[in-house]
């Protein structure tokens, strides 16, 4: 009998610190359904950009160079030749003269807040053209030709001059216009009031 | 085999007999009702509406695109396409009636199941990839959500409910929790976002704070009973309940932990100068519309009817549904008809007998949160800007709306 009674208490104790186990590392996996990419494959697939442009990679354009890629990546054909003119966002504040005669959608592009005037980070332009641009092509720009588009938004835009070369280091830095004023909402709470005594 | 093929002749001949007699009475104004009706042999493709069911031909309720933009476009692009919310019954949304809004206009894709995946990398102690059938593996849940999109802003130029407030729908979602995914990946601490990114041609992405992507996010690969619908992101996406319908990324392909807010092409598109509109920018406050009756339907005359409409918040259930049809003098609690769940909509019903006199109907909801959704009037107060024809209600607009009931019977934009 005593020797059960010890098994007994032996066999608790393991239940205990068994189930106490999850609790040391809450994130420990449980399933492990799923496989582990490979390096090459987590850095094909990432193209996330962040403000401080750690992801950029090596290259360089100015807006002269971009202001040629403008004409032969078709880019006129959606945004025009003014970048404000075309059925696709407005991209070039326009001279107030040349107006996209498409009505605007949610969250509207005009001449207030092209990407350049009302991004916060150049950054943000640099990832999207990546991504997204040109139609139908998306993923065939090289990351010189991306700098360079870039970089000739922002002097149509009147943020950087002419010659201005952009590269991993100056990108992330460009002042922006809109870099200081734009908000970040406040912390979300589940089941909290969106913002307190509102209305 | 001969008399079975007679016997099939002698149904047909019959058949059609039947249907001659129910068109004959239909056209001589006598009710059907009681008559053999005509039959579904009278559909052009009969085997494939027993394998896959369609609604009656007498049923022509549909989405209509916008009108500021058509869908599909020159490009052949998809913008924000609205929901026939004057027709609808219940909550659920019928996946063919779901409202569509796309990334700043992009083509649907068409993604081979067995080729897509998932991958979950960033700041995480185990990068994972999941295909769809391993997705389907693990523990699921499921739930009943609205989403809608933040350019849901009725303006006094639109004529009904489905202009007014079209985008927004409700499906039962059926998926896996995003928080068990990422602590199989095991989040670091110094992680504040994720960024949600999509396989479709732009690559949608956007930032979504990682106190909501390890609450009640899900990876649904399920609605309304059976698979994704392509205009809705086949074959997963992500369902950030309550969070303006942009955040809820189709398609998901990728979900990369980050430290900061990654100011993606979507998020930069929300930013304003004020946090407390940058927050009602992303989360959809207490709302409500009555659907009927509403914009371009008429009442027969004075005499019994029930005012319905739809009720939801981003924050939480909805907890109770006024109704006023004195332009919001007094108000008077409607019922529920359906179970209230967090963050969907609600059927409410309010019994009213109309006295055949012009009025002015209104709903206003109140969540669980104890917020109330707000007067064009109030919200004008809140921010001290004037309320006229030109205000625009700041962040996702929740305001109380009006339908205008003429003598004759006639519903009308109460804004107009």
């Amino acid at each position: 009998m005593g020797a059960f009674t010890m098994d007994w208490r032996k066999f608790l104790l393991l239940v205990a610190v068994m189930s106490l186990a999850p609790l040391a590392n809450a994130q420990s996996p449980t399933y492990k359904v799923g496989r582990t990419p490979t390096a090459e494959e987590i850095q094909e697939w990432d193209i996330s950009i962040g403000p401080d442009g750690k992801e950029l990679p090596p290259g360089h354009g100015t807006a002269v160079e971009g202001a040629k890629l403008f004409r032969e990546k078709q880019c006129v054909v959606c945004h025009g030749s003014k970048g404000s003119n075309g059925p696709a966002p407005t991209i070039i504040k326009s001279d107030g003269k040349t107006k996209s005669p498409y009505a605007c959608l949610v969250p509207c592009v005009n001449d207030t807040n092209t990407i350049a005037l009302h991004a916060q980070y150049a950054t943000t332009m640099w990832d999207y053209i990546n991504r997204a641009m040109p139609l139908n092509k998306q993923g065939t720009l090289k990351p010189d030709e991306v700098y360079a588009l870039v970089a000739y938004l922002l002097f149509k835009n009147g943020i950087i001059p002419e010659d201005q070369v952009l590269d991993q280091k100056s990108l992330p830095k460009v002042k922006m216009p809109n870099r200081d004023h734009g908000a970040l909402a406040l912390e979300w709470k589940h089941g909290a009031p969106i913002v307190a005594n509102y209305p | 085999m001969e008399s079975k093929s007679s016997d099939r002749r002698k149904f047909l001949k019959n058949t059609a007999a039947f249907v001659g007699a129910a068109a004959a009475a239909a056209a001589a104004g006598r009710p059907v009702s009681g008559e053999t009706p005509m039959s579904e042999m009278e559909m052009p493709d009969l085997a494939a509406a027993i394998a896959y069911g369609q609604r009656s031909p007498y049923v022509k309720s549909k989405r209509i695109p916008v009108l500021e933009r058509m869908s599909p476009d020159d490009f052949g692009m998809t913008f924000h396409v609205t929901s026939p919310l004057q027709d609808a019954v219940g909550i659920i949304t019928p996946s063919s009636l779901h409202y569509i809004s796309t990334h700043r206009g992009s083509y649907v894709p068409n993604i081979n199941p067995a080729e897509h995946r998932l991958m979950i990398h960033g700041m995480v102690d185990r990068p994972l990839i999941f295909s769809v059938d391993e997705l389907k593996r693990l523990p699921f849940v499921t739930r009943t959500h609205f989403l809608e999109c933040l350019g849901n802003r009725a303006k006094a130029s639109h004529k009904t409910v489905q202009e007014s407030h079209g985008l927004t729908s409700c499906s039962e979602w059926t998926g896996v929790p995003l928080s068990l995914l990422l602590k199989e990946a095991g989040v670091q601490s110094s992680a504040a976002f994720i960024v949600a990114e999509g396989a479709e041609t732009v690559k949608g992405a956007t930032s979504i704070p990682i106190a909501k992507a390890m609450d009640d996010c899900l990876i649904v690969y399920g609605q309304n009973g059976e698979a994704l619908r392509p205009h809705q992101g086949f074959p997963i996406r992500l369902l950030v309940p309550g969070f303006e319908g942009m955040h809820n990324v189709k398609y998901l392909r990728r979900i990369k932990v980050v430290e900061k807010d990654y100011m993606t092409y979507n998020d930069y598109g929300h930013l304003v100068p004020d946090a407390r509109v940058a927050s009602l920018t992303r989360v959809i406050g207490p709302k409500s519309v009555i659907t009927f009756p509403s914009g371009e339907q008429k009442l027969p005359g004075p005499g019994f009817y029930e005012i319905t409409g739809l009720a939801w918040s981003g924050t939480a259930a909805i907890r109770s549904v006024e109704i006023s049809t004195d332009g919001g003098q007094s108000w008077k609690a409607a019922e529920f008809r359906t179970p209230s769940h967090p963050m969907a909509h609600v059927r409410f019903a309010y019994p009213w007998m109309w006295d055949g006199k012009e009025c002015v109907i209104l709903s206003r909801s109140t969540d669980e949160a104890g917020q109330r959704q707000p007067t064009r009037a109030e919200a004008a107060k809140y921010w001290n800007m004037t309320d006229d024809k030109d205000f625009r209600v700041p962040g996702a607009d929740n305001s109380v709306f009006p339908w205008r009931i003429a003598g004759d019977g006639s519903v009308h934009n109460g804004l107009a």
